[in-house]
């Protein structure tokens, strides 16, 4: 398989994790070694800056994992901004997952205010992550702004309904110029196996693992559905039609003898 | 301007009253079934005629809620500033007439509660005041929230009704949510618990909401005190007020809390009250309505029915709480608001979270966010 490179960073696998929702810090410890994942979100909010033996940051540092702190919580580019230099500050990366989700019903992405706290991150020297809207015309825009990948939805967080905006992360995939993460939605390891086939470069998890009854096993189901999938989409499984190729009733006659 | 008195004036406390008691079993069923549940599915869920299915609801509601919040409870702690009130409120322990000794923290002594409350973990705080505004005003506010904002995460606030402006300049300083029970929408009966004090006037409550959605606070917490009145078509009420408020304020999250009156200084309970079976289905109903609301579920739960309703949609709990001004370690003998039931430190309920396999959250937000 492919290696995965983002930004400065390379990757050997293509599944990221999400830490929150678990019963523990101990199982989210087991759950992110079971994934193979090589990078795993944080809560900036959930995280104790002020002591040096925060709870979720201890099970990690054991971990081969590198941290992609995300801005969940604010609702605006401003405040954006504001917590991504605490977030470099305090856990020394200049990685960041964007997250300005102001509705806090569906946690849906604000496209124009991600849009926005990605241009001045950028200029900052972030290695910028959005949550956004699988909006094909944004991931543009975002590309232009210096974005190092885009994460577009399958389907609204924690929702574990799939890939609800499959034609428009198809239509992402192939206009990219940078690597195109799906995250929230994904519910069970065959969403995830989808979207790698279809061309998606990672995907990220959080709630189906998390919540599951038991997410170690999980997690070693979501690798390997993540594997089977890209390995898949390098191999160029041919194409899907929907109807058998009849022969040729229009140019037929060109075969004939006049 | 818009308030929710517009929405809440086009009911009648008895057609709501009767539409409830009409459900039968064919409405709860479709309640049960169906995917996007609406305020008339609502009322078929706390309806009697739900009874019988309420271990299907608390099922429905457990995995709700997991899928949302995760296995995840967070902790907080109430810390009582002032336990002056000008109000009569004839269920209150604090109510004007109670002739007992009034206090208000200084600053020595909200410190020395702040290093009590902070020895057990909590990062997140509520300030409680009863309604004394020539003493306990926004002034007051803002310096208790001087002193406590570098100690801790998140700040919210259960005090009287202010103005917006003053909810702005709080939530400029640093007021992460602030709480308010309508105690009764039955608009009479408020009148005859609130005899006396600013309170007294029914409709500046039922729209301090609005004004609190107005400075785009990060929360409202919203509540009914079970026991005053039929807590069905209270709570059909309370449930309209969050969606009014929902689709109106979309940028701000939501909490319910449940208190049922408790035992305190000169309180005659009614005839009201809400059996444990009932709060239970009144839990599990919002929950099944709304799967984003938080729910909070307090000390004056006793230690059985708080381990039991952890799992069935509860968000937030509260933990070895003291409900008077000095409580925790200035004055731990001045008058409570009321007695709390479950006694148990936040350690041990800390334990008790870890051990039904949920991870007990002190931390959930930052002070500089």
């Amino acid at each position: 398989m492919q290696k995965l490179t983002i930004a400065d960073k390379q990757f050997n696998s293509r599944l990221f994790l999400g830490t929150g929702k678990f019963a523990s810090s101990t199982k989210m410890e087991e759950a992110v070694l079971a994934s193979g994942a090589e990078l795993v979100t944080v809560a900036l909010k959930r995280i104790d800056l002020e002591t040096e033996t925060d709870n979720l940051l201890s099970h990690l540092q054991h971990t081969p994992v590198s941290l992609l702190p995300n801005t969940s919580g604010v609702r605006n580019a401003k405040e954006a901004v504001f917590a991504a230099q605490l977030a470099r500050e305090a856990l020394e990366t200049n990685w960041l997952k964007l997250e300005i989700h102001p509705d806090p019903k569906y946690l849906l992405p604000d496209p124009i205010e991600t849009l926005k706290a990605t241009e001045e991150l950028a200029k900052l020297g972030f290695i910028v992550l959005p949550y956004i809207h699988a909006d094909p015309v944004l991931c543009k825009r975002l590309e232009d702004a210096g974005t190092s990948a885009v994460m577009p939805l399958g389907a609204p967080i924690g929702s574990n309904k799939g890939l609800k905006t499959f034609d428009f992360l198809e239509i992402i995939i192939e206009q990219s110029g940078v690597p195109v993460i799906v995250d929230a939605g994904i519910g069970v390891p065959s969403d995830a196996t989808k979207a790698m086939e279809m061309g998606a470069d990672a995907v990220l998890v959080n709630t189906a693992i998390a919540v599951a009854g038991d997410p170690v096993q999980m997690s070693t189901a979501f690798k390997m559905a993540v594997e089977a999938g890209r390995m898949a989409y390098e191999a160029k499984s041919p194409k899907q039609t929907n109807q058998a190729i009849a022969s040729s009733p229009l140019t037929a006659f060109l075969h004939e003898k006049f | 301007m818009k308030s929710f008195k517009e929405v809440f004036d086009q009911y009648s406390w008895k057609e709501v009253q009767a539409s409830i008691a009409a459900k039968t079993s064919v409405d709860v069923e479709a309640a049960l079934a169906s995917l996007h549940r609406t305020l008339d599915d609502f009322k078929a869920l706390i309806s009697p005629a739900a009874l019988p299915y309420l271990e299907q609801m608390a099922q429905q509601s457990h995995q709700l809620t997991k899928k949302r919040f995760g296995n995840t409870i967070q902790l907080f702690a109430p810390m009582y500033l002032s336990n002056e009130c000008n109000n009569i409120c004839t269920y209150c322990g604090f109510s004007f007439d109670n002739k007992i000794r009034r206090k208000t923290l200084s600053t020595a002594e909200i410190l020395q509660e702040i290093n009590e409350i902070k020895k057990h973990g909590f990062q997140h705080i509520l300030l409680v005041t009863g309604e004394a505004n020539h003493t306990v005003h926004v002034d007051y506010f803002l310096k208790a929230l001087q002193i406590i904002k570098p100690h801790f995460s998140n700040m919210s606030i259960e005090v009287q009704p202010l103005e917006e402006e003053e909810y702005r300049t709080l939530h400029k300083a640093g007021i992460y949510s602030v709480l308010v029970y309508q105690e009764t929408y039955h608009k009479d009966k408020y009148r005859d618990y609130h005899t006396k004090g600013k309170k007294s006037n029914f409709y500046y409550r039922l729209e301090t909401p609005d004004r609190i959605g107005r400075v785009g606070m990060h929360k409202i917490g919203l509540g009914v005190l079970l026991g005053l009145e039929d807590w069905r078509t209270d709570s059909f009420f309370c449930a309209l007020h969050l969606d009014y408020l929902q689709k109106t304020y979309w940028q701000t999250k939501y909490s319910l809390s449940f208190p049922r009156i408790r035992p305190a200084e000169g309180v005659h309970l009614t005839d009201h009250d809400i059996r444990d079976k009932e709060l239970v289905q009144l839990i599990c109903a919002y929950r099944l309505l709304n799967e984003n609301v938080e729910i909070s579920i307090s000390t004056r739960e006793t230690e059985s029915f708080r381990n039991h309703i952890l799992k069935l949609g509860t968000t937030t709990i509260s933990a070895g709480s003291k409900t008077n001004p000095g409580g925790y370690a200035v004055d731990p003998e001045s008058l409570e608001q009321f007695e709390i039931s479950d006694e148990r430190s936040a350690e041990q309920m800390a334990t008790v979270i870890a051990e039904q396999g949920y991870e007990p959250v002190w931390k959930d937000w930052g002070k500089n966010f």
